[in-house]
This record gives C-alpha cells, sequence and structure tokens, in this order.
C-alpha cells in the first residue's frame, strides 16, 4: 500500500514536468528556422504550392491556435504525422526505439561491468597506483567525442583488420530480422532459436556499444569510487571489521551493499546522457534508432517528428526515474518506512 | 560534514595565518598526488598557449595553400596540412583560446545562474523552490545533447549560442547542488546564531552558506568544462559548430573524422589530441580541487 | 490506437517479413542475382507524388513505375553511359505521332503492356495518373507545368490503348517532359479501390504501397534503413533487369560508405564527394564514374538586392576575382568540368552551358572595382547549403580569401538545410550565394528559364531583365532546329556573360564508386539511381 502510494505519487509529481515538456518542446520547434511548408513543396514550388501546403500542415493558423490543436491531438494520444516520412509520429517511434534502446542498454550493461570492479578496486587500494590507474582509464574514455572514437573503432576494426562486420545496422543483409517479441534483436533470435541471426546481431551491437560504454564509464566508475569509500569509512563497517567478519565479505556484502543507491542515481543520469550521445553514434554506425531519426526531423523542421520525439524520451526518462524510485524502496528499508 | 568542522573553517578565515596555511596545504596536495599536480601543470600550459599562441603560431591559421592541400606532418607543419593547405599545428594552437573561452564561460554562466537559482530555492523554499524544481526537472527530462542541438538549430550556429545552449543544458546540476547544500545549512547552528545577531537574510545567504556550498560544486566545474567542449564538437559533427574559417578543435575533429578512412589521420587526430588533453586535464583537475577545498582531508 | 495495438501490428508486419525466406539462402555479396547499392540520403516515400516527398525517394519511381516515354542511351567520350536526351523512346507506349499543328501528340500504348496484378495499361490509367500530378500540386504539378501540361482537360482518352495530349502551343519540351520521374503511370484500379472521399487520389495508400506497372516491385521498405527492389518478370518496357533483387542501403556517414565500397561489402556506392571519386579512381578494387551532370552549373549568386551588386562593374570585378582554378582544385578534386576562362566575350556558339569569359585576374578586377562607388570595398556575407558543404565550404573559404585581396571583405555563413530553401530561393534574400540548380530538360532556355526570370524559383539573385525574359519567352517552347532559335539563345547567353548575376565556378559531375564487378552504370539527369540497366558478371 505505503509503496504503492509513493509512486502514484511520484507519477503525479510528473505530470507538471510533462507538461513544461510539451511546452517547451512545441516553442522551440516552432522557433526553428526555416519554413516546413517551403521544404516540403520541393524544388521548383511556386508560392502558391507552398501555401496550399501550409494550409494542409495547419501552418497558416496562430501558433496559440497551433498549440490548442496540438493538445488536442496529444490528448487522444495523436502524435501526429511525420511530413518527411509520411508515417505516423508514433509507429515510427515505436519502430525505432527498440533500436536505440538495445544500443543503449546494452552499452550500460558493458560499462556497469567494467566501470564498477574499477570503481571498487580503485576505492580499497585508495590513492596507490592502482586508483590512479583506474582513473586514467575512465578519464581517457570520456575525453574524446563519441563520434571520433566510433569512426576509429570502424577504421582499426573494420577497415583495417576486418574482424568486426560493417557498420551498416542491426543486423547484416546475410539475416532478417527474427519475429518482434521484445524488439531486441539479440533477444529475438535467442528467442526463436535463431542462433546465426542473434549471433549476428551482437556482433553488430559491439561496435557501437562499445563506443558508448567508454563515454559512460567515468561517471559511474567514479561515483562507484566515492560511494565506496564512503560507505568503507563509515561506523558501521568499522563495528562490522572489528567483529571479525572477513574482509571480502564486509567489502562485498555490506560496503558494496550500501555504496549501490547513489550508483543507482547516477546509472539514472548516465542512461539519459546516453540516448542524447546516440544521436551521434547512430549516425556514425547507420543505426536505425530514434537518434538519427531526431536530427533528420531536425534538420528539415518536422514539427512533429521533433515534438514527438523529445516528448517521448522525456516520458522514458520519467519512467526510468519511477524504476529507480522503485528499486530504492526495495535496497534501501529506510525510504520504505519514510514512506 | 559535520557543523564543527564548517565553524571551525569559518573562523579559521579570520586567523592572521590563513593565506600560509591554505598555501601549504596547496603544497601537500600538490606533493600528495602526483596526477593533481600534472593536471594543474597542463592546466597552466593550456592558458599560456590560449593567451599567447596566436603570436607564436609558425603560419596564419587562415591562409590556404592550395599547392600544399592535405599533406602530412612534415618539418615545415608539424601536424600537417588539410584539405585547403592551412596549416593544422597553427589552428589547434590558435583554436585553444576559443575552445577555453566556450567552455569556460559556458561553465561560468550556468555556475552563476544555477547557484543562484538553486540557493534562493534552498533557502527560502516556497513558490520559487517548487517553480525552479520543475523548470529544472524539464530540462533534466530532455536527453542533454538534443536540447542543445534543438536550441542551436533555432537560435542559428553562433559562437554565443553554443555557449549559452552548453550553459543550459548544465544549468540544472548546479542548482540541484546548490539547493540541497543549502538547505541543509539554513537552520544549522552559525546560521543562527548570524541571525540573532542582526545580519541580513541575503547576507547571510551570500557570505555565511554559499560558501560552504563550493567544494561539491567546483568538481562539477572542472567536469563540465571538458563536456562543454565535447558538446560544441558533438554539434559540429552535425553541422551546427562555429562557423568556418574559425579554428575550433571539435570541427577540426568533425571534418576530420570523415577523412580517418581516406588515410589522412592527421586531421583528426591532431586536434582530437587537444580536445583529449584539454578534457582530461580538467576531469583530473576537478579531482585535484576538490582535494583542495575538501575540510574533510584537511588535516 | 492505443501503444499495445501499435506494437502488435508492428510485430505482425516485421513477422510477416520474417516469412520471406529469401535472404537465408542468398549470400548477396557473391551471387550474381542480388546487388547491393548504398545511398547516401534518406527515401521518405515510394509516391513521387505525395507533397513532402524528397528527391532520393525519385528512385522510387524511376525503377518501380512507367512513363509513357524514356531516353535512349549512349556512351560518352571516356567510355562510361548516359541517358541521351535527343533519343526519346517507348516505355509504356508504343508509338506516337505529332498532329499536323504540333498540338496534339496521339499514343498507342502497348498491347500486352499489363501492371503488376496483370491487368492491362489503358489510357484510363494514363489520365488518371496524369489528372493526379496536377491535383496533388506542388513539385509534381509544376514539373508537368514544364512541358505545358498544366489542365486535365488537356488529357484525352481516346479508347482503351489511345491517349491524347492536347498542347496549348506546340513545345519542345513537351515529349521530353513525359520521360521524367513525376510523369508515372499508375495502377488506377488499385488506387481507387484505396482512396477515400477525404483522400480521393489515394495519396495514403500509394505512399506505402507502389501500384505500377514498372520493371521493379518494393518487396520490402524499412524507412530510414533499406528498400529491397525485386525484379518484375513481366516487363513490357524495356529489356528485362539484369537483376532479380536490388538492395538499396541508407548510409548516412559518407566516411561509412567509402569503408564499405572499398572492402567490397557493396555494389555501388551512389553519388560520393568528388574528393573520394578521385582517391578511389587510383584504387584498382573500385570502378569511379564521374558524369558531367547536364545543365547543371556550380554558381556564385550575385543579389541585385545588395546594393553594390546592382553595379555591373562590381559584380564583373568579382566574376574576375574568383579563383577558379584554386576551387577546383581543392572543392572540386579536379572532378567536372570548368566554365572560367572562356576565350571571346561573345558565344561562338550556342552550345549550353559552356564557359564564361571571365578568369582569375585580380588586377582586372580591382581596376572594373575602381572605377565604382564601392574601390574601397564593401562587407558582405557569403552564404552556402550545410547540405552541400563538402564542395560550397571549401569553395567559398576559397573565395572569401580571394576577394579579400580587392577589398571585398567577405563573412562565411553556413544555412542548415531547412532553411536554405526559404531564404535563398523563397524569399531571395542572401546577397551572395552558393547555388546548384540543373534542369532535367536539357536546353539553355529551360534553364534561363527558371534561373533568369525575375520571380522563378532558382533565380536567387532577382535578376530581372526585359531582353533576357522576351528571349527566353520565344525560345522556350521553339524547336532546336528552328534557324531563328540559335541566333538568339547566343543574344541570351551574351546577357548572361555581360552581366553576370551568377558566376558559373564549374559544372559539376555525378560520382558514383562501384564493384569492378558491376556493369550497365547509367548516368540519368535526374540524378538517381536506375537499376534497370545494372548487371553484374
Amino acid at each position: 500500500m505505503g509503496q504503492l502510494t509513493i509512486i502514484l505519487a511520484r507519477v503525479l509529481q510528473a505530470v507538471p514536468t510533462i507538461f513544461g515538456i510539451v511546452v517547451v518542446t512545441f516553442l522551440l520547434t516552432r522557433a526553428l528556422p526555416g519554413d516546413p511548408a517551403a521544404y516540403f513543396a520541393g524544388a521548383s514550388a511556386t508560392p502558391e504550392s507552398i501555401a496550399e501546403i501550409r494550409v494542409k500542415l495547419g501552418l497558416d493558423q496562430s501558433l496559440p491556435l497551433q498549440f490548442v490543436a496540438y493538445l488536442q491531438d496529444l490528448a487522444t494520444g495523436n502524435l501526429g504525422q511525420s511530413i518527411s516520412t509520411g508515417q505516423p509520429v508514433a509507429t515510427e517511434l515505436l519502430r525505432r526505439l527498440p533500436a536505440s534502446l538495445e544500443l543503449t542498454l546494452f552499452a550500460l550493461l558493458l560499462s556497469v561491468a567494467v566501470a564498477i570492479p574499477l570503481g571498487v578496486l580503485a576505492a580499497v587500494k585508495q590513492d596507490t597506483w592502482i586508483d590512479q590507474v583506474c582513473r586514467f582509464i575512465v578519464t581517457a574514455g570520456v575525453s574524446l567525442p563519441t563520434f571520433f572514437t566510433g569512426l576509429l573503432l570502424v577504421y582499426v576494426f573494420y577497415f583495417l583488420l576486418g574482424i568486426a562486420p560493417a557498420p551498416l545496422g542491426r543486423l547484416d543483409m546475410l539475416h532478417i530480422a527474427p519475429p518482434q517479441v521484445t524488439g531486441f534483436l539479440v533477444l529475438d533470435g535467442l528467442i526463436a532459436r535463431e542462433w546465426a541471426t542473434a549471433w549476428s546481431a551482437f556482433k553488430q551491437l559491439l561496435l557501437p556499444g562499445i563506443t558508448l560504454a567508454l563515454f559512460t564509464l567515468a561517471p559511474l566508475a567514479r561515483m562507484t569510487r566515492a560511494a565506496m569509500l564512503q560507505a568503507l569509512a563509515s561506523e558501521y563497517l568499522r563495528t562490522a571489521r572489528a567483529a571479525g567478519l572477513s574482509s571480502t565479505r564486509v567489502l562485498m556484502v555490506y560496503a558494496f551493499r550500501n555504496a549501490m543507491l547513489p550508483i543507482i542515481t547516477t546509472l539514472g543520469m548516465v542512461f539519459s546522457f546516453t540516448l542524447g550521445a546516440n544521436v551521434l553514434v547512430e549516425k556514425v554506425f547507420a543505426w536505425p534508432g530514434i537518434g538519427s531519426f531526431a536530427i533528420e526531423a531536425l534538420v528539415v523542421s518536422d514539427y512533429a517528428a521533433v515534438q514527438g520525439f523529445v516528448l517521448s524520451m522525456a516520458v522514458l526518462f520519467v519512467l526510468l526515474n519511477l524504476v529507480i524510485d522503485t528499486v530504492y524502496t526495495l535496497i534501501d528499508p529506510r525510504v520504505r518506512i519514510e514512506g | 560534514m559535520t557543523d564543527a568542522t564548517l565553524t571551525s573553517q569559518l573562523t579559521a578565515g579570520s586567523r592572521p595565518s590563513a593565506f600560509a596555511r591554505n598555501l601549504a596545504h596547496f603544497r601537500y596536495v600538490m606533493t600528495s598526488n602526483p596526477v593533481t599536480f600534472l593536471a594543474f601543470v597542463l592546466c597552466a600550459g593550456m592558458i599560456l598557449v590560449a593567451l599567447f599562441g596566436p603570436m607564436l603560431v609558425p603560419h596564419d591559421p587562415l591562409a590556404t595553400l592550395s599547392d600544399k592541400a592535405l599533406k602530412p606532418p612534415s618539418w615545415d607543419h608539424w601536424f600537417g596540412t588539410d584539405q585547403l593547405g592551412r596549416d593544422v599545428f597553427s589552428r589547434v594552437v590558435v583554436a585553444t583560446r576559443l575552445d577555453l573561452l566556450i567552455s569556460v564561460s559556458a561553465v561560468a554562466i550556468s555556475f552563476v545562474c544555477g547557484a543562484a537559482m538553486g540557493a534562493c530555492a534552498g533557502y527560502w523554499g516556497g513558490w520559487f523552490d517548487k517553480l525552479s524544481g520543475r523548470f529544472l526537472d524539464t530540462i533534466m527530462a530532455f536527453p542533454l545533447f538534443v536540447l542543445a542541438m534543438g536550441i542551436v538549430a533555432a537560435a542559428g550556429n553562433t559562437i554565443q549560442n553554443i555557449v549559452i545552449a552548453t550553459a543550459i543544458i548544465n544549468l540544472p546540476f548546479y542548482a540541484r547542488v546548490a539547493r540541497a547544500e543549502v538547505s541543509i545549512r539554513r537552520n544549522a547552528g552559525y546560521v543562527q546564531a548570524a541571525r540573532l545577531s542582526g545580519n541580513s537574510e541575503l547576507r547571510i545567504l551570500m557570505f555565511k552558506i554559499l560558501p560552504n556550498t563550493l567544494p561539491p560544486m567546483m568538481v562539477q566545474l572542472s567536469l563540465n568544462m571538458g563536456w562543454a567542449i565535447l558538446n560544441a564538437a558533438g554539434l559540429s559533427f552535425i553541422g551546427l559548430g562555429v562557423r568556418p574559417p574559425t579554428a575550433e578543435w571539435g570541427i577540426m575533429v568533425a571534418e576530420g573524422a570523415n577523412y580517418i578512412i581516406s588515410g589522412e589521420w592527421w586531421l583528426a587526430l591532431f586536434p582530437g589530441a587537444a580536445l583529449m588533453l584539454a578534457v582530461f586535464t580538467f576531469n583530473l583537475l576537478g579531482d585535484g580541487l576538490r582535494d583542495l577545498v575538501d575540510p574533510q582531508r584537511r588535516t | 490506437m492505443n501503444r499495445r495495438e501499435l506494437l502488435k501490428s508492428a510485430g505482425a508486419l516485421t513477422a510477416g517479413a520474417a516469412l520471406l525466406p529469401f535472404l537465408k539462402t542468398n549470400a548477396w555479396a557473391q551471387s550474381t542475382g542480388t546487388i547491393v547499392v548504398m545511398i547516401g540520403n534518406t527515401i521518405n516515400s515510394l509516391d513521387i507524388h505525395r507533397p513532402g516527398t524528397n528527391r532520393p525517394s525519385y528512385q522510387v519511381a524511376v525503377n518501380v513505375y512507367d512513363r509513357l516515354v524514356t531516353f535512349g542511351t549512349k556512351k560518352l567520350a571516356d567510355g562510361s553511359l548516359s541517358y541521351d536526351y535527343d533519343k526519346v523512346e517507348p516505355e509504356l507506349a508504343e508509338s506516337w505521332s505529332l498532329s499536323a499543328d504540333r498540338k496534339a501528340i496521339l499514343f498507342k500504348i502497348k498491347p500486352n503492356a499489363t501492371f503488376w496484378d496483370g491487368s492491362p495499361v489503358t489510357a484510363d490509367d494514363v489520365k488518371w495518373s496524369f489528372d493526379r500530378a496536377l491535383a496533388l500540386g506542388g513539385f509534381p504539378k509544376v514539373q508537368m507545368g514544364a512541358g505545358g501540361f498544366v489542365d486535365p482537360e488537356q488529357f484525352v482518352v481516346v479508347d482503351a490503348k489511345t491517349f491524347r495530349i492536347d498542347l496549348k502551343q506546340p513545345s519542345k519540351l513537351a515529349l521530353p517532359n513525359l520521360g521524367v520521374p513525376v510523369a508515372v503511370i499508375i495502377n488506377s484500379k488499385v488506387a481507387k479501390a484505396n482512396a477515400t472521399a477525404a483522400d480521393p487520389w489515394a495519396a495514403e495508400y500509394l505512399h506505402r504501397t507502389p501500384a505500377g506497372s514498372g520493371a521493379f516491385k518494393v518487396e520490402r521498405w524499412d524507412a530510414g534503413q533499406q528498400l529491397i527492389y525485386v525484379r518484375n518478370d513481366k516487363w513490357t518496357g524495356g529489356p528485362l533487369p539484369g537483376v532479380q533483387r536490388v538492395i538499396i542501403r541508407e548510409v548516412p556517414a559518407s566516411a561509412t560508405r567509402r569503408a564499405l565500397i572499398e572492402r567490397g561489402d557493396a555494389h555501388l556506392s551512389f553519388q560520393i564527394p568528388n574528393k573520394d571519386a578521385q582517391e578511389l579512381a587510383l584504387n584498382k578494387k573500385v570502378k569511379v564514374v564521374g558524369s558531367p551532370i547536364d545543365n547543371c552549373l556550380y554558381v556564385a549568386c550575385l543579389n541585385y538586392n545588395f546594393e553594390p551588386f546592382r553595379d555591373q562593374k562590381v559584380r564583373q570585378a568579382v566574376a574576375w576575382a574568383i579563383p577558379y582554378e584554386q576551387i577546383f582544385k581543392q572543392a572540386a578534386y579536379g572532378r567536372g568540368v570548368p566554365m572560367w576562362g572562356g576565350k571571346s566575350a561573345k558565344p561562338a556558339t550556342a552550345a549550353w552551358p559552356q564557359k564564361f569569359p571571365y578568369s582569375t585576374d585580380l588586377k582586372k578586377a580591382k581596376a572594373l572595382l575602381d572605377q565604382t562607388k564601392f574601390k574601397d570595398g564593401f562587407e558582405v556575407p557569403l552564404s552556402y547549403d550545410l547540405g552541400e558543404a563538402d564542395w560550397g565550404e571549401p569553395a567559398a573559404l576559397l573565395i572569401q580569401e580571394s576577394l579579400g585581396k580587392i577589398g571585398i571583405k567577405v563573412t562565411l555563413d553556413k544555412v542548415p538545410g531547412a532553411n536554405w530553401r526559404t531564404v535563398a530561393l523563397v524569399e531571395k534574400k542572401l546577397p551572395f550565394l552558393l547555388e546548384n540548380f540543373g534542369g532535367w530538360l536539357n536546353t539553355a532556355d529551360y534553364y534561363f528559364y527558371w534561373a533568369y526570370i525575375k520571380g522563378n524559383l532558382f533565380n536567387a539573385s532577382n535578376y530581372d531583365d526585359p531582353v533576357v525574359k522576351k528571349l527566353v519567352d520565344e525560345t522556350l517552347h521553339m524547336e532546336k532546329s528552328n534557324p531563328a532559335y540559335e541566333a538568339k539563345i547566343k543574344q541570351m547567353l551574351q546577357k548572361a556573360f555581360d552581366d553576370v548575376p551568377r558566376i558559373p565556378l564549374w559544372q559539376p559531375t555525378l560520382e558514383s564508386a562501384m564493384s569492378p564487378k558491376m556493369q550497365g552504370y547509367e548516368f540519368w539527369f535526374h540524378r538517381q539511381v536506375d537499376a534497370r540497366s545494372y548487371k553484374i558478371v
């Protein structure tokens, strides 16, 4: 009951945020330079044909009226139609979202698998050369623009060595997508028992995944180190050590468990900015995610598409925070009592 | 951090030996951590290059030489030449000033605005707190790079707009930290004392509380300087960066990246290395600064 | 539709696609039946008439639909293939004849021509398709208008297999204009069956589901990723394509495209940057074909709205100060046809495009500028399209440097795609810009009509001259064989030489890189992939 109320309260809290996002996105898209009507009227359009298209898109109306129309559409769950792809924005996003999520989650998984051990190691060996090396490695990862790392990896592993598959999206051309269950091709491939497809999807995922993971190592590893240091210095750990518990047990069970909270918070933030960084990586790897869709839409001032993209991102982010809060209540009993 | 350490730190400021003590602490931090020392040296070096670099470069960074396009590094052109025959070394050096300017001003704006906003929200609470909280939530709910992209696309790709966009996406970090730190201290013992002795609320906030919130923000500060440069580079990659022919690391890497496959590695590598070094320095500096200003580590 | 239903339908789509067992048995890279083509942009619709359909999507109209007529093929000097503007050939029409007053064209449709669903192609389909091009407005309407087709009344069904076009005036552009991508013939029965009251022209349906008679059918379209064509074995429009299947892959980063073609993982990289073309041409593993684009010029436009450029001497001074040679080397990488350094100030022939009588001569430029009231120089922003930055940026930088030497201070302004069309072509308010118009119909008068007539879209200079206007009006529909034609074109060129509202930099080429195993690559005026002639050996 208590937990449910907390979650409900969080959802209600998100409502004004989402409204704010709707307003900001609307204004931002209208401030974009260029006239979508002129753009979509195409080469050799006449002023009349541009005016025709403007009416068709509803852009001949005043801003407040456009906003009301937009809200009405939203209320009925209609995100509008992307003028550049001609598809409903919702369909487009749902088709592309799994690609971005698969990439982001895979990258985070990789990153967590490397960053947390590094962070713990750095904390345990605080101020020794190991600490410095860890710090050096993760900082180097975050110091290069993602598109640069991506192209470099393509150059070395695909172009020079020929180990990696061609950077051509989610599947190489030999395979076709397995029946959609999760939308994640690797998982879907496994579910459908099409091992070769799953393997191919995994290989495609590897380079963009590593590119993104390198970029997210630093915040995770740093936070792990800091949180571990704090946990290790706390009273109850000293007590636990004094009580003669083995040091591995102290480390893994007590210290790490307590360090998890800030790590999870950081993970949420990292997730958000990884989705942002996706935009660039998707371009390098021809990854058919929502990031590349957003760039395309932004360049041609495709209002509905940009709005839909940002809105879905925001909702995703709110959902993510909800999940994090829930995980919080599960890990940390104190939160539950407070609620 | 307890109130006791805070008060002792505050009173420490009034003692005559404060400067000497700070210097000693600085020396201690530098000598105990070679990486931090290195970061400070690199940072100083970068500032020197930014100040004097444009006077020292061997070639005009904007002059094109048609017969010398895309030449690999040589004695004449240490970092090679680009597609128009411009000297990459000169461009990398000259770009230092602009890049530092972008990152420092972006971070300074978000630091000042964010800290002010967060401090007011944390100190007085009420409707302002609620409003600013919602505002920050809204910014945070955007994927940050996409928001920056939108702002620059909407407002036009000038340096000024790139700075503003970067400042806006960094704002929540400072505002959040400032709010949290201030609201913890709002009713602390020493603040109550200051209030009783007749200080105005604004004065208390400015001089008693805010200085104590600086350490956690300092760390963020230098991290964000690195991000600001990367952000500008990313914008350049999708064509929304600074205008040519201005030399800027991000746009040089972004343009050079397309030449990697064709074998002209020097176009992206050298500005990339400069960019990496800068971000790297800022990141390491962040840790160093924390050691320097963190009262807990002063022993 | 709620989210769950959407998910379900999306799932069903992919599941349906998964049942097609084709690719599993076909290792495309080795097979001769499948060809993999990479393009840099996104195909956003399968219907060329729909408002908002972008240029890269025109290739669908080319490969999937037929027109009444098409163009022949010719071999260029370098051995590569090109369409032949002067040879109009049958596609769906078996034959055609001109009435005595040359104001009506009568078409006989091939008796065996059928759509994919087996139904015969009739004159009703032709009329419905042409009516549709006019009714949906926008670009298709404008392009139809170029041939003199402006009113549905002009399209007449004589009988099931006979179709007539009535022209308001005889025009040399009418017949060729039936061979452009816009003039596709759609299966009107299928389209009408899927039309609604709100959407009488089935724009929603045809946007995703083509209904034609063309050489290829669309087997699969993953918007933003790939488009797969499969051969229509019953095609009657021409010789059967040499490949069974064509995979069009969208690869946005040009560096990635280059890596793929060099590694041999794709057969054709369509439209590559000039720099890649220059370098790959030296690479034995890849074949590069560069075809000069007919009736297209990369130009620097001087806007008459900008005060200094109203002075002819200032415009000529700029034309003398452009570093043509250097631009050609560093922006075009030597791939293209030079358009500067013409020997005589008078056009010797009526050939188009031809060299303008300017070259780089800073002394002359300065002398001309000194005769004007702008002798102390002025400041002007030079704009170029972000989407064309690969040549626009180096060219702009070089122009900036060179004009600086005669005292004209140039600042650079890179305009993002959506904005470009508005400010450069619709509002025409950029003082100085780089522009790249090319006409589909290959005649000088057609180019002049779009680029030198006040108010027309590509006249970004706001050039307005009564003499040129009169000449264009006279020549636009005049047959080339008319004895008066050549003299008038020369007169027109002379004005362009003297007034230079548009300074040609060079005639661009369409560059593509392909595997040596690929044959039949042909250049088309529409600058899109026409896979019907492609073969793998």
